[in-house]
């Protein structure tokens, strides 16, 4: 099933595609990652990689690790110990990190849509998608604009191009940052927590949203607290408590059969 | 009279213009110093600020006009006191809008930043397309405030002998021994403080297409 081709980007999407020592090369892979604030280590040990066109779920309690994992993949925070890289990219060898050159070929690599969406309030929608892509990709403008108001189209934000993000819904503009993010043209785009902030009807838009996303073999990685979700569009999800990865696999195991005492008391804490 | 008034008015606008051209960008420096994580620099600025804004202006002023000829034995001329004063002027505002910047560029949200890193924007893209932009709607109130108090300082110069429209009322009203000339020096400084108001309304007016 796995040739060198499928492992291009917009392979065919393996329903197993826990990546195996031969296959396809991962998309960011992270070895031996540790993490502390202060005193307290917040991430042991922590090993993962996503494969091309593979959708991760990332789900546990709150402080157990999955934002600050997030933060550490998209340079955010930096890790005090292992190897992060993206594809060609050595990130971080031993917990040291690259020059700004290799950093900035990395941030190239992903996207990332925050909780809050963090789009620029001054800016219209359509500039929010395409000033990145123009100012520092360097870009053709009308090239970029013409993108953009397709990504915003298929975001269903068509003739919300010219509106300020306040003028927005909470999920308008949830999908106006998934549209910023994608603009950049990103191997994987991570998701932390990203309907948490919304009703369930905005939440059911943004879910939608991401569906069609994996549906189009896009690797993704989200952290979210909506287990159906979770169990419906994750190739593999992961469960985390305390700073470690306490239980992975399909979604039907670790969801709906878990192996984990933890595992399993948090899941019968919540609604499905 | 009122002519006479105008021409000493002139002389008070020339101040004030003087005093924004080089305290507004000067602010700024003194704001990105005050805000260094280099700790001797954001020492340095944060005493500088101390000074400016904990001793008068008028002092800073006359400090400023007789530091050379005590300390070096320069020759004091009509123009020394001129250029002491716009210097004085100056860097004390800018401890004022260096204190007004800062807390506008750090009203910004931490997601702000880390959205723009995340997207790749270089430390000056971030500040100049971002954050920035922000900020001028964030401290409008701030820096209004700050310009109408210039408009009504710069009658300080007279006290080191700079012939503004205050000085000028003070030796009308001395020789006509009637208080009208302080009225209509008053009226000016209204006047043209309504102007300031009117101007800064259409500026906030301008920046109200969002709320954040």
């Amino acid at each position: 099933m796995t040739s060198a081709a499928s492992a291009k980007k917009g392979a065919e999407k393996n329903a197993e595609n826990s990546v195996e020592k031969n296959g396809p090369a991962p998309v960011v892979s992270l070895e031996h990652a540790r993490k502390s604030f202060g005193d307290v280590e917040v991430l042991h040990d922590i090993s993962l990689s996503v494969a091309p066109g593979e959708v991760v779920a990332i789900i546990g309690p709150s402080g157990g690790g999955k934002s600050t994992l997030l933060r550490c993949l998209t340079l955010l925070e930096r890790l005090d110990g292992g190897d992060l890289s993206y594809e060609d990219v050595a990130v971080a060898r031993g917990g040291t990190y690259g020059d700004k050159n290799v950093l900035a070929q990395a941030r190239a690599r992903f996207g990332l849509v925050f909780q809050n969406y963090n789009l620029f309030p001054h800016f219209s929608v359509l500039r929010n998608v395409m000033d990145a892509p123009v100012c520092v990709q360097r870009r053709d403008r009308s090239e970029a604009e013409a993108e953009a108001r397709a990504l915003l189209a298929k975001m269903g934000l068509a003739g919300s191009e010219d509106k300020v993000p306040c003028q927005l819904s909470g999920g308008q503009q949830q999908r106006a940052s998934i549209a910023r993010a994608l603009a950049l043209h990103p191997d994987i785009v991570y998701f932390d927590e990203p309907t948490s902030a919304l009703d369930p009807e905005l939440t059911a838009e943004v879910l939608r949203v991401i569906k069609r996303l994996a549906a189009e073999n896009m690797t993704l990685v989200i952290v979210t607290h909506e287990m159906g979700f979770a169990r419906e569009v994750a190739d593999r999800v992961i469960f985390m408590d305390g700073g470690v990865i306490v239980e992975e696999g399909p979604a039907e195991q670790v969801i709906d059969h878990p192996r984990e005492a933890r595992t399993r008391a948090f899941l019968s804490q919540r609604e499905r | 009279m009122t002519g006479m008034l105008a021409e000493g008015f002139l002389v008070s606008l020339q101040i004030f213009a003087l005093t924004l051209v080089g305290s507004l960008p000067l602010g700024m420096l003194v704001a990105f110093a005050r805000m260094s994580r280099f700790g001797p620099l954001a020492l340095l600025a944060r005493l500088y600020i101390s000074i400016m804004r904990g001793t008068p202006l008028m002092l800073q002023m006359f400090a400023i006009y007789f530091v050379p000829y005590y300390v070096f034995g320069i020759r004091l001329t009509t123009d020394s006191k001129w250029y002491a004063t716009i210097l004085a002027f100056i860097i004390n505002y800018a401890a004022y809008f260096a204190e007004i910047y800062r807390s506008g560029i750090q009203s910004i949200p931490r997601g702000q930043h880390e959205a723009a890193e995340v997207l790749g924007y270089s430390k000056a893209q971030t500040f100049f397309r971002i954050v920035l932009p922000q900020v001028v709607k964030r401290i409008m109130p701030a820096m209004t405030n700050e310009v109408i108090t210039l408009v009504k300082d710069t009658s300080l110069a007279f006290s080191i002998g700079v012939i503004e429209m205050f000085t000028v009322a003070k030796q009308l009203v001395a020789s006509q021994v009637s208080m009208l000339p302080f009225a209509i020096a008053a009226a000016f400084y209204w006047v043209f403080n309504l102007l300031v108001d009117f101007v800064a309304g259409r500026i906030e007016r301008k920046l109200s297409y969002y709320h954040d």
